[in-house]
């Protein structure tokens, strides 16, 4: 039986294991939406304040299930609102399917009503991109484009769908849900020079990233760190691959890790990196980064080996595969030394002086450990309060900490959270703060629609704080344009919107507000009342290393 | 910096030239030269690439340009294993004064005159880039009216070929 391109969509997105989507409506999309209301029972639609929150949900359903996610827009600036939140997932490698609409194929190139050349405004963000002009094509194009999302490492795919193939139609016939390409295979050969690396090394080092996660390897990391007695770190996107209780964990390394991690690092004389790929927010300068050690990459994306950083060994391969052969080919080791040195790094982190405030970002963050589970799922926004919560909070489950990294997107996490929750059934929490809350707020109201058990915690310090500590390290305090001075009552606003809202300005409150709100069925708005004059430590400066680290901030 | 030059072999669909030539700009790698047209197969398009870079520079443009979508291979040509043409169309001013002189070395460049008016003459010159350059040069005295250039097509010497697995 022949039927529509809305239609043949439908079917495809129930093939490949789709039964929620986030979007908004919009007139070349509206014979797709029109097949959604067809298939209620089938396909929960998931309607956002704003495109971009509906991206950045999707986002947040593929990161916290490791399936791609899926949004639809409209044309236009429906398209160009998704934007933000594809380069968002790209540069996380991220799985996602963008389906947007434009219009009919007559009139594409006359500059029509609402139409944007949204294949050529994502393609240097995208895994890949189509338009499809025929119908037939159509059901196809939309397998492939969940192929590409998912194999190797995944990456956001867009399909541009003109109005008159959604209205076309063509025979369809159902086909099994694709499966993700065969992984590359690390060689033997390879690995075997990586273990004797591994037995010869004094002071070993894994550097875990997102790959991990996404690879579903933490066993196996674990497995080989505990054979040789080695630490891990990992980067910002590799946090709650490996339990913060673990003995062997270090923490974060990097621009703001824990000094522990980022100083092991430095001194190690092995690195093997395990997908992650030498971020400049990870390695600060590279000609100084971690002087002594040799570099053993594995990644899944052969791409990846050299880009950032010169490399002693790449490997291209599963993360999964290759790390669980090498850790059978290495012997079991300790490292007594080593394991000494790291323990009196980590005394020195132990000791690094804290705000005398009451009321501190690592006070508000430790509360909120006491009171949330293991399977909580912790969404944060970019800037400070993303890095303290980064470092302070012990993630102790796969794919329960879910940020913006690589393109660092303020306003990521509220429409994250809200993807997440649904993908999950687990209660969630943002962590944001004031001026990143402001970018995507509005989907406060998804939120209270779809009654959304979340907890947003506002770090309200009155200020962009992380521009602000570098304008006070760097730049002479001129805080140019970083005192937000706004008058929005976040409580009233929350209220506004059919939300809760409760405001902490010490602990006490705070623990009282929080375990409130933990108990709800909606979402939650604490205002958290926090010193403009917080700052994100350890820190490296601008083209630093650790020997560069600051460690405190001198009051003059 | 040497010069590197790859060949690409991609599915001829709309889109793919911007593609190739966008993972260049973005990753901030500067094209020398770019040609591209139809192989045997009407499925397939090749690309023939020219940049400069050190050894680092040409290893990343290979990993990128394989990992899209609509690339099927990736080859870097070597100097010693690859024959390689560019074709020059050249406007040169023409007066009594110079004419033989331009005749004369068009003649040793084996170049063809392919278009004669009283002011211009139009030369045609077909070699390695390095031959093509030395005709330029030894045009520019003569003034230049206008030129244009295909950019290089190479291929590699023997049988093996560039096919998709």
């Amino acid at each position: 039986m022949k039927i529509s391109g809305a239609r043949i969509i439908m079917e495809t997105l129930i093939e490949q294991g789709v039964d929620v989507v986030f979007g908004y409506p919009g007139g070349q999309v509206i014979n797709i939406f029109d097949e959604l209301y067809r298939y209620q029972d089938r396909i929960h639609h998931v309607l956002t304040a704003h495109e971009q929150g509906a991206s950045h949900a999707a986002d947040g359903y593929a990161r916290a299930t490791g399936k791609v996610g899926v949004v639809i827009a409209t044309s236009g600036p429906g398209a160009t609102n998704l934007v933000t939140g594809i380069a968002t997932a790209h540069l996380d490698s991220v799985p996602l399917v963008a389906i947007t609409g434009n219009v009919p194929c007559s009139l594409i190139g006359r500059d029509s009503f609402q139409e944007v050349d949204i294949m050529g405004v994502t393609m240097p963000i995208t895994k890949h991109n189509f338009i499809v002009k025929d119908v037939t094509k159509l059901a196809d194009t939309l397998r492939l484009a969940f192929r590409i999302a998912k194999s190797g490492r995944p990456g956001p795919v867009l399909i541009d769908i003109p109005k008159d193939v959604q209205v076309n139609t063509c025979e369809y016939s159902p086909e099994p849900a694709v499966q993700a390409d065969e992984k590359p295979v690390a060689s033997d050969e390879k690995l075997l020079a990586v273990a004797k690396l591994l037995g010869e090394a004094k002071r070993p080092y894994i550097y875990c990233g997102g790959g991990v996660l996404t690879a579903s390897a933490t066993q196996e990391v674990l497995k080989l760190a505990q054979k040789l007695d080695a630490p891990i770190g990992c980067s910002m996107m590799g946090i709650s691959a490996i339990p913060t209780s673990h003995p062997l964990f270090l923490g974060m390394q990097g621009m703001h890790g824990h000094y522990a991690s980022s100083m092991a690092e430095h001194e190690a004389d092995l690195i093997l990196a395990v997908g992650a790929r030498f971020s400049d927010r990870a390695t600060g300068n590279t000609k100084k980064f971690a002087p002594n050690a040799k570099i053993v990459h594995i990644d899944i994306d052969g791409a990846e080996l050299q880009k950032n950083v010169p490399v002693y060994l790449g490997i291209e391969g599963d993360i999964k595969d290759a790390v669980d052969r090498l850790a059978e080919m290495v012997s079991e080791q300790t490292l007594p030394e080593w394991q000494e040195r790291i323990r009196e790094l980590r005394e020195i982190e132990k000791t690094a002086p804290q705000s005398g405030k009451t009321l501190t970002p690592y006070r508000i963050i430790d509360i909120m450990s006491e009171i949330t589970d293991e399977d909580t799922i912790v969404t944060t926004d970019v800037g400070q309060h993303q890095m303290w919560t980064a470092q302070r909070y012990p993630f102790e489950k796969p794919r329960t900490f879910l940020s913006s990294g690589g393109l660092g997107t303020m306003g990521f996490g509220m429409g994250a959270a809200i993807g997440a929750q649904m993908a999950t059934g687990r209660r969630v929490v943002l962590v944001t703060g004031d001026g990143s809350f402001g970018m995507n707020l509005n989907e406060l109201a998804t939120a209270v629609t779809n009654r959304i058990p979340m907890v947003i915690v506002i770090m309200n310090n009155g200020v962009l704080g992380m521009v602000r500590q570098w304008q006070t390290l760097f730049f002479q305090k001129h805080y140019s344009n970083t005192t937000l001075a706004r008058q929005t009552d976040f409580v009233k606003l929350a209220e506004a919107f059919g939300a809760v809202g409760m405001r902490a300005a010490d602990p006490k409150a705070f623990e009282e507000a929080f375990r409130m709100a933990f108990t709800m069925d909606g979402p939650v708005v604490i205002d958290c009342l926090i010193d403009e004059d917080e700052f994100v430590l350890p820190m490296l400066p601008p083209g630093g290393s650790m020997d560069d680290v600051i460690t405190e901030i001198k009051e003059e | 910096m040497e010069r590197h030059v790859i060949a690409v072999l991609v599915a001829n669909v709309s889109g793919v030239l911007s593609r190739v030539s966008g993972m260049f700009t973005r990753r901030g790698f500067n094209i020398d030269s770019l040609t591209v047209g139809e192989t045997e197969s009407s499925d397939f398009s090749r690309i023939t690439v020219s940049f400069h870079g050190d050894s680092a520079v040409q290893e990343q443009v290979v990993k990128q340009l394989a990992k899209l979508h609509d690339v099927k291979e990736v080859e870097v040509l070597r100097p010693e294993e690859t024959v390689s043409r560019e074709l020059l169309l050249v406007k040169v001013k023409n007066d009594s004064e110079t004419r033989q002189d331009i005749l004369a070395a068009a003649n040793v460049y084996r170049a063809k005159i392919i278009d004669y008016s009283l002011e211009a003459l139009c030369c045609e010159i077909t070699g390695e880039t390095s031959k093509v350059e030395a005709f330029i040069e030894l045009m520019k005295p003569f003034g230049i009216l206008e030129m244009c250039r295909t950019g290089l097509v190479a291929l590699e010497r023997g049988c093996n070929c560039l096919k998709t697995k």
